[in-house]
């Protein structure tokens, strides 16, 4: 079984002469124990597209099935607690909360989870060493850097150890080694064959960490083997 | 889902409200400040309401019979003398006697001219006398004689002891005693007690004398046959309570007291609801992309509503007890300073302002709560 697995997704935005057809018709597979990657010029359509196969915008049409569940034909609790559950999601912008401590900010699946506070945000330091910002855990993440920042919003997407992951852009503000690191840490303490990681990125550094990688270009997705993008 | 369970969000909730110092200070003045208005304006008016009853108060009787056109306790209607005498004869009543309340203007000892409130008590079994703080209530029957009574208006004259002497009416006065009532007048003059016929003999009179019949029934169950009598007989009787709402009914409809206080209270409440309710709009508002990036990553609806409850509540509650507090020691200073100030609080009060917060709570949360729940995350994702 796929890990994702989404068949004919649409979405159209806006309307009369600005409706714009945001993903067309577009087939993706994600499978357990890769590491895809998803790129593409601005504008082509990928936050969009990982934002239907994630649950957080219903498609236009198709479907989308995660570990075989049918994601948009559950109802809207049902769908709230699955994303809870299995998936964890890195914002293109962070979207921390800026009057909760970086650990608290981290700990916030947990805490959805139900799980006792104390226990959430002791598991919410450990992720914060992890990301190198073990000494940051009390601040407010207004006093970190962009780069940290984003090292918070990773942290707090792998918490509960979902098994969907999925990242937009998880180091557009990170220096080279820093998101190196990251993306070599999720890889080798967090994929797994019962897990799945879908990255969009335009960091040609961490290329490397790639199972496969899809191209999208307006809207459609093209299948790109790795060796096509190692030769650019 | 009980409480308990959520009570992590529930902490998120409460750290996302109180460590936004200024927008958590500024809510809190807005329900406080209300809360402050709302106690205060009706505290005032319960205050009032009291005084204006403060006769009956006093004298305490069970039952008063009056003329059926008597409005206030102050406005009275004298009454012939065979009412009494029928109302005595009536089955069912211990005893009937005669109150004479009035006006009179006292000359004091330097010459100065003072209002003050003439209550006649009867001669034979000094029904509602006052309690003596000196002097005893016998020597009522001496010559001249009248109790001072030591409310918040007995410095106005000149704060007499026993034997001081003034003039009623080319009558000689003395004090022959110092008493205490349980409620000061409405009407910021002093009171002064006396024996039923001195107070007529004194005082200048229509052909009628008796001010208030006052009726002690002899068992509670004979109220209703005692009223039911002397309504056939043309007057009223109403019980100490029935009496004492009929004033308070007539200040609050018939005067401008009661419109102006209704409509300051009511002031208060929207001006209350509006700041509360804008401000605690404004905070959703400003957490928007908080409440969506916990919409995204799970939060169900029923999570986030109560989170926005927890927070309109908090804060409602807190302003309350700060306005009530505020409320309680401005109406403290004020009577510590001014003797004659009327404010009471009142169960009541507490319970109405605390009505109207959990409206403004509720008003508040519905409005964020309707926004919060058309948050479509995606939006907020992308910028
Ligand atoms: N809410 C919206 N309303 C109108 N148009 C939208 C909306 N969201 C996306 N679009 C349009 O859909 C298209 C795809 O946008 P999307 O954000 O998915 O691109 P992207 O590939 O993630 O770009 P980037 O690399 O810059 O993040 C763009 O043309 C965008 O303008
Ligand atoms: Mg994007």
């Amino acid at each position: 079984m796929a890990a994702i697995e989404a068949t004919g997704i649409n979405k159209w935005f806006g309307a009369g002469e600005a409706r714009t057809h945001a993903v067309k018709e577009v087939n993706f597979e994600a499978r357990f124990g890769e590491m895809l990657y998803v790129v593409g010029p601005s504008g082509s359509g990928k936050t969009t597209m990982l934002s239907m196969i994630s649950g957080i915008l219903r498609p236009d049409s198709g479907s989308v099935r995660i570990e075989g569940t049918d994601i948009w034909g559950l109802s809207a609790d049902a769908l709230a607690d699955f994303r809870l559950h299995k998936i964890g999601f890195v914002f293109q912008d962070y979207h921390l909360f800026p009057r909760l401590s970086t650990a608290e900010n981290v700990a916030i699946p947990l805490i959805l989870q139900n799980r006792d506070w104390d226990e959430s945000i002791a598991e919410a330091e450990r992720d914060l060493e992890v990301v190198g910002l073990k000494n940051r855990a009390r601040l407010p993440p207004v006093k970190l850097s962009g780069g940290e920042q984003q090292r918070v919003a990773i942290a707090r997407a792998i918490i509960s150890r979902p098994e969907v992951m999925i990242f937009d852009e998880p180091t557009a503000s990170l220096d080279g080694d820093t998101g190196r690191n990251i993306v070599q840490f999720v890889r080798e303490h967090l994929l797994s064959d019962k897990r799945c990681i879908v990255i969009v990125t335009h960091d040609s550094r961490i290329y490397e960490f790639a199972d496969r990688i899809l191209k999208m270009e307006d809207g459609k997705v093209m299948g790109v083997e790795r060796s096509d993008l190692d030769a650019q | 889902m009980p409480l308990a369970l959520e009570s992590g969000i529930l902490r998120i909730a409460y750290k996302l409200l109180v460590n936004d110092r200024a927008k958590f200070a500024a809510l809190l003045v807005g329900i406080t400040f209300a809360v402050f208005l709302m106690i205060e304006m009706t505290s005032l008016f319960a205050g009032i309401l009291l005084r204006s009853s403060a006769t009956v108060i006093n004298i305490g009787a069970s039952i008063w019979v009056m003329d059926p056109s008597v409005q206030t306790v102050a406005n009275t209607i004298p009454l012939p003398n065979s009412v009494l005498d029928e109302v005595r004869s009536l089955p069912g009543v211990k005893y009937a006697v005669p109150l004479y309340s009035g006006s009179a203007l006292l000359r004091l000892r330097d010459g100065t001219y003072q209002a003050a409130n003439i209550v006649g008590i009867d001669d034979t079994s000094l029904v509602g006398s006052p309690q003596m703080i000196s002097g005893n209530i016998e020597d009522i029957f001496a010559e001249n004689a009248f109790i001072a009574i030591e409310d918040s208006e007995f410095y106005k004259l000149e704060s007499p002891h026993i034997g001081t002497e003034f003039e009623l009416n080319d009558h000689r006065g003395k004090i022959v005693g110092l008493a205490r009532v349980a409620s000061s007048s409405l009407f910021g003059i002093p009171t002064l007690y006396t024996t039923y016929y001195r107070a007529l003999q004194y005082l200048p009179n229509t052909r009628f004398t008796i001010s208030y019949i006052l009726v002690e029934p002899k068992t509670p169950a004979a109220v209703a046959a005692i009223k039911a009598h002397i309504a056939s007989d043309g007057y009223l009787a109403l019980t100490k309570d029935e009496f004492m709402s009929k004033i308070s009914k007539f200040y609050m409809y018939q005067t401008g007291i009661g419109t102006n206080m209704l409509l300051m209270t009511l002031i208060s409440f929207i001006v209350g609801l509006s700041i509360s309710g804008q401000t605690f709009y404004t905070f959703i508002l400003e957490n928007i992309d908080r409440f969506g990036a916990l919409k995204a990553i799970g939060a169900k609806a029923r999570e986030l509503i109560s989170m926005i409850l927890f927070q309109a509540t908090f804060v409602a509650f807190t302003g309350y007890g700060f306005g009530v507090g505020l409320c309680a020691l401005i109406i403290w200073l004020a009577r510590a300073h001014l003797p004659d100030y009327a404010a009471m609080i009142t169960f009541s009060n507490l319970a109405l302002a605390f009505a109207m917060v959990v409206i403004i709570a509720a008003f508040s949360s519905y409005f964020g709560i309707r926004r919060v729940l058309l948050i479509e995350p995606f939006d907020i994702f992308r910028g």
